[in-house]
């Protein structure tokens, strides 16, 4: 944390007090070694993380009802993933970031297979010093860039903090938006986030603005202590546009096993949201050990007439994937786009797909999801499509292709349609296929080596969805691949 | 350049080639003809190094080396190319991406810089445009939805990129019209150069109406039954391939 920091850049200082001002305004004590609660979850572990971010009454309230709920739902069991019962009160729900006593002291005690990728990512050494959690110095050039960054967004109107601070600064926005997509009630994991979520982004585009830059985690003030249980909400009122970044392409270490985030979108009236995202935490080893179980909740709302919902996502990372960016398509009008691609190999283990309910007239949605499988990996992509019956007119396009690489892996689609009104077209294709050897062969006796042509021949199998993601994004999924898939040929 | 001696080669235990000699000096151009099954794509796939095929005998000499364990890659990289019977696709890769790759590849190969984008561009533009080829073909992906005729033709572009030392045709006249079999024939000539090998594995005299061989083999039974010069292409046509069969027997 940048408390403990020297400070070297006299450049930075006057920024760096902004900074460390608001966290303190913020709720984020200073004496955060000490906060660090024993493991175990219940009503006073939920007030105790509700006071400690100096919440108003409401917000600790519908944190207390989430967990009440949480505690009568089941564990869900239905998605094609396997690990062991995860034992809730193991689990701490309130630590300091990034406690420094616990990570690797150095680069040293790192797995050596994550230093590789990230030489091979071209990462700086002290960017991989924090990717790998080991304890540095706070970074001073990305706070003073978050700053000018956040000038340039205020001029525009544009809200752009983390959660805790729109609770103390905006928590009228927040009391409004909070569990409006995502009610706690919706699933086992989004309850246990509505209880226990630490922190994540707020963004609230004003009406009629088009957000002057991409909005990317990276540059947020405190992206790395998020912690296990992310809430994220983006609002973007009546016409206005914007797009969201999130993740990044190194693979990204964390001490706590088990992420349960929730993304609420929320697109009124001609709004647009893009939100991109490439996940790559760390997979665990070649066994499976250590790697993150990331169980998701996103989900969008087009609230309004023409309001339109853009889901992008590159996932590569985790041991376990149970992740199903939806969009409700209220609106007259409206659409919603889902484009995939998720990387399994080794012993990964991914369930991913997407839900597009159609409520109002004419809405639209379109479904690319591109899964690979490699080496023993487990891949499965299930999709709802349920269009109302006053859904009229509505359309649907889903296309999902499975791509095999070796023989031990696995590819699954579940697709599920529910359509009750006559007038809706619901159209799905499917495709599995391998890298077939007349495919390689090709490429080798074209002069490329056998990982090169994997690489390529995967590049193009996920041309449709890279075509969505921001320039610079679609260049590092693309690399993110090829290295993901090294080794995956024999 | 390629000496193949005594070349003993099976397939799933099947042995298909057996006790194959070829001779192929630079600058000559090679006919092989032979029935079906005799062999013929065997001998390219074998001579490209493809997986599944176990030489158990002979030896495979290019340009003075042994060439039986090297990679695939390793012999395109020393100039051996095979035009495909049966072209795949690669969905999403484009062309360009592709013969670019494919042309870096064998530039690093020989400590050469990789070509810029425009420099690669204009030369991958000209050479389409002498296959016939429109502007936007560059841009689609490789032998995605193309005709047989636009994937033959892919193949011929692919080899003047590549200006291979060795190129093996396996029946790259099959399934073209006389158009496209003009177009290819075309490209191929252009190849013809003393320090380099053409051999064209086919069933039909027609394209060695356009490409006319220095030497014609037929391959029968797993072996060389008989070499001429082009008139022999001319004699099989009339006679077919039965009188050397049972001479061979």
């Amino acid at each position: 944390m940048s408390e403990t920091a020297s400070r070297t850049n006299p450049k930075g200082d006057e920024a760096i007090d902004r900074h460390l001002e608001r966290e303190y305004e913020a709720g984020w004590v200073t004496d955060i070694e000490s906060d660090t609660l024993p493991p175990g979850l219940d009503e006073d572990v939920v007030r105790f993380i509700s006071a400690k971010k100096n919440e108003p009454e409401w917000m600790t309230e519908w944190r207390l009802e989430a967990y009440r709920h949480w505690l009568t739902m089941d564990h869900p069991n239905w998605a094609h993933v396997h690990y062991p019962k995860i034992d809730f009160n193991a689990i701490s729900y309130f630590s300091a970031p990034r406690s420094q006593a616990d990570g690797p002291k150095s680069l040293d005690e790192v797995d050596p297979e994550l230093l590789r990728t990230y030489e091979k990512l071209g990462i700086p050494l002290h960017e991989q010093q924090m990717l790998a959690g080991v304890a540095v110095d706070a970074v001073f050039d990305s706070v003073s860039v978050a700053t000018t960054f956040k000038s340039k967004l205020a001029e525009a109107g544009v809200i752009f903090c983390s959660i805790s601070e729109a609770l103390q600064e905006h928590p009228e926005l927040v009391r409004q938006y909070i569990g409006s997509v995502v009610p706690y009630r919706d699933n086992y994991f989004a309850a246990l986030n509505s209880a226990v979520f630490s922190d994540g982004s707020f963004v609230y585009i004003p009406k009629g603005v088009r957000c002057p830059m991409e909005l990317s985690t990276y540059f947020r003030i405190n992206a790395q202590n998020t912690g296990q249980f992310e809430r994220t909400i983006i609002i973007a009122e009546e016409g206005s546009h914007v797009s969201y970044l999130e993740g990044c392409t190194a693979p990204q270490r964390d001490e706590n096993q088990l992420h349960a985030a929730v993304v609420e979108l929320v697109a009124h009236k001609d709004a647009k949201i893009k939100y991109s995202t490439v996940q790559n935490w760390y997979p665990g080893d070649s066994e499976g050990k250590g790697g993150i179980y990331n169980f998701v909740t996103k989900r969008g709302l087009c609230a309004g007439e023409r309001a339109h919902i853009s889901w992008t996502q590159v996932e590569t990372g985790s041991a376990i994937t149970w992740k199903y960016p939806s969009v409700i398509l209220r609106g007259d009008d409206s659409v919603g786009e889902f484009y995939s691609v998720a990387l399994a190999r080794g012993r990964q283990q991914a369930d991913t797909g997407t839900k597009m309910i159609h409520l109002g007239k004419n809405t639209r949605s379109t479904i690319i999801s591109k899964g690979i499988s490699a080496v023993r990996a487990e891949n499965s992509y299930r999709g709802l499509v349920r269009i109302a019956p006053t859904a009229d007119g509505a359309r649907n396009f889903t296309q999902c292709d499975s791509l095999l690489i070796g023989d031990q892996c696995g590819a699954h689609t579940f697709p599920y349609i529910e359509s009750r009104n006559p007038n809706a077209t619901v159209e799905h294709e499917a495709t599995t296929s391998k890298v077939s050897d007349d495919q390689l062969f090709l490429c080798r006796q074209r002069g490329l080596d056998p990982e090169k042509a994997v690489s390529m021949i995967v590049n193009g199998f996920c041309k449709e969805v890279f075509r969505e993601l921001p320039m610079e994004f679609a260049v590092e999924a693309g690399k993110l691949l090829e290295i993901s898939l090294e080794g995956a040929v024999g | 350049m390629l000496k193949i001696r005594n070349l003993q080669v099976a397939v799933e235990g099947e042995p298909i080639l057996k006790g194959l000699d070829l001779d192929v000096a630079a600058g000559e151009v090679h006919a092989i003809m032979g029935p079906n099954g005799s062999g013929k794509s065997t001998l390219a796939a074998v001579l490209a190094g493809r997986d599944g095929y176990e030489i158990t005998g002979g030896s495979i000499e290019f340009l003075g080396e042994n060439i039986a364990e090297l990679e695939p890659e390793e012999r395109a990289w020393r100039g051996v190319f095979l035009a495909f019977q049966y072209p795949v696709e690669i969905p999403g890769v484009t062309n360009l991406e592709f013969l670019r790759a494919s042309v870096d590849a064998h530039r690093a190969y020989r400590g050469e810089e990789a070509t810029s984008a425009v420099d690669f561009m204009k030369l991958a533009r000209a050479t389409s445009k002498q296959l016939r080829f429109d502007t936007d073909f560059l841009k689609r992906g490789v032998n995605e939805g193309f005709s047989g005729g636009e994937k033959k033709r892919n193949e011929l572009l692919q080899m003047l990129l590549l200006q291979p030392k060795l190129a093996l045709l396996d029946e790259t006249d099959s399934g073209l019209d006389i158009d496209a079999l003009q177009i290819v024939a075309e490209g191929v000539n252009t190849l013809r150069s003393k320090d380099r090998a053409i051999v064209m594995i086919t069933h039909y005299q027609r394209l060695l109406d356009h490409i006319v061989p220095d030497k014609v083999h037929v391959l029968s039974g797993g072996r060389i039954v008989r070499s001429g010069g082009k008139e022999l292409a001319l004699e099989l046509e009339e006679k077919g391939y039965g009188w050397l069969e049972e001479a061979a027997a």
